[in-house]
């Protein structure tokens, strides 16, 4: 019994790599367009505004599946053919940041204005008072629905199985068709996304350790661990 | 209806007269099943939610657990799961009922929480008065908790259908023939993948407009300190 989950977490072990891989791509420019479009949306750049405002509610108001589905079935149709894994982590990270985007810009509305109106008084540039007053202020506060939305990405990393990138359900589906014991195969999957999620939340509270010193704990374990309160 | 599709593709035009209403009946079936999947939500949300709150650990450890579980995995392989599993136990339940399910399922741990977050927000002497009126706890949470706590949470709730109806093109996997399964039988069968799924996409996104306005019309109208009961 135990032996064959084995088996089976050994034969899921290649997608468990292939997920994490496009997790972390997906992830790291999803970051980037978050931060780039929430900028702008902030702080409403003619023209680019309007651009950013078109993708968020492009991408926020339709499902993930079906811009999966357009960059890897229809893009080829425009001459423009690109591999499945590029395919699925451009349409993540584009996801992820029209949802990424609005939390930057909420953390940066957050900031009072006087802020900014002191940094120019101070006749700070732009990007120094952006570096030095409002984004140490903001990072914190968007620490948790970041956390949030990694989880969001981790769970839609499954759908890139659609689009045939040989990730963890790719791999438990094949596995699925092999033994027919599903009921062994999918809770093995469930529980490896489980355990990946766990992960992700315990990755958020060391950077909420290192980026919030007002929930700096102790030491290295409690901070894995933290408190129900915060 | 899809069985002996016969799409005139020689011009757009004719292309797009039989493909729009093929388009629209699968929108349909993915607004039925998205509402389906909402009542369940609901439902189960309100049910977790009050158990959660029970003074006894044997409960709500369980149900703490299993919220936390279902929230970090992915909808596809909960889907997979009910799909592939209950018929080996004897439950064989079409594809849209466990489709709608397995949405309801993942969305009641949503729901719950934001249950959990308004009955939280409900005064503690509304409790009080109701011990002290010596009401029973199910007249107590029936007559003056949920009808309090509802209205607060109209708004989150409402995110959650608009939420819910962009997760159901993930049914097509368990061949519901929801809009995006239709879109991609049409590519298939008439190597014209673009129009489709454009199409598609921007059906998906006026329905998730036309629902979001409707919340936040629904969240003006209703009154903000409870439901008045006889």
């Amino acid at each position: 019994m135990l032996a064959t989950l084995i088996n089976y977490l050994d034969y899921l072990s290649v997608g468990i790599k292939a997920t994490i891989l496009v997790f972390a791509v997906s992830l790291l420019f999803g970051l980037c367009i978050s931060f780039l479009v929430g900028l702008i949306r902030f702080a409403r750049i003619p023209i680019l505004y309007q651009i950013c405002f078109l993708y968020v509610g492009i991408f926020r108001g339709t499902s993930l599946l079906i811009q999966l589905f357009w960059i890897y079935f229809s893009l080829p149709m425009f001459g423009i053919s690109i591999s499945s894994f590029a395919a699925g982590c451009l349409g993540l990270a584009l996801n992820n940041g029209a949802y990424g985007s609005e939390i930057v810009r909420g953390a940066l509305s957050s900031v009072s204005k006087q802020q900014f109106e002191a940094a120019t008084a101070l006749n700070f540039s732009v990007g120094h008072t952006l570096r030095r007053i409002i984004l140490p202020q903001a990072l914190p506060e968007m620490i948790p629905p970041f956390g949030n939305l990694s989880i969001m990405l981790l769970k839609d990393t499954a759908l890139v199985s659609m689009i045939n990138i040989a990730d963890i359900t790719f791999r438990a589906q094949q596995l699925r068709t092999r033994t027919f014991d599903s009921l062994g195969v999918y809770a093995v999957t469930l529980v490896v996304y489980f355990v990946l999620a766990l992960a992700i939340v315990a990755a958020v509270r060391l950077v909420e350790h290192y980026i919030r010193p007002e929930k700096r704990r102790t030491g290295f374990l409690s901070a894995l661990i933290g408190d129900q309160q915060s | 209806m899809i069985g002996n599709l016969d799409l005139d593709t020689t011009t757009t035009t004719t292309f797009l007269q039989g493909l729009i209403p093929l388009l629209l009946t699968g929108l349909m079936v993915t607004i039925a099943a998205a509402m389906l999947g909402y009542v369940i939500a609901l439902i189960l949300g309100l049910v977790l939610a009050v158990l959660r709150r029970l003074p006894y650990a044997i409960v709500t450890w369980p149900i703490a657990i299993f919220v936390e579980f279902v929230r970090d995995t992915p909808l596809l392989i909960q889907l997979f799961f009910l799909y592939y599993v209950l018929p080996r136990y004897g439950i064989v339940l079409p594809a849209f009922i466990t489709g709608a399910a397995a949405i309801g399922v993942q969305y009641s741990t949503y729901t719950s929480e934001v249950f959990r977050a308004g009955i939280d927000a409900v005064a503690r002497g509304q409790w009080e008065a109701a011990k002290a009126l010596n009401l029973s706890m199910s007249r107590t949470y029936g007559v003056i908790v949920i009808p309090q706590a509802i209205p607060r949470v109209i708004p989150a709730l409402g995110n959650l259908l608009v939420g819910i109806l962009k997760e159901t093109p993930i049914l097509s996997t368990i061949s519901v023939l929801e809009m995006l399964n239709v879109a991609t039988i049409v590519g298939d069968r008439t190597y014209q993948y673009s129009l489709p799924l454009t199409l598609a996409a921007g059906l998906m996104l006026v329905t998730t407009s036309f629902f979001a306005l409707i919340v936040r019309l629904l969240e003006q109208r209703l009154p903000k300190t409870g439901i008045h009961l006889q």
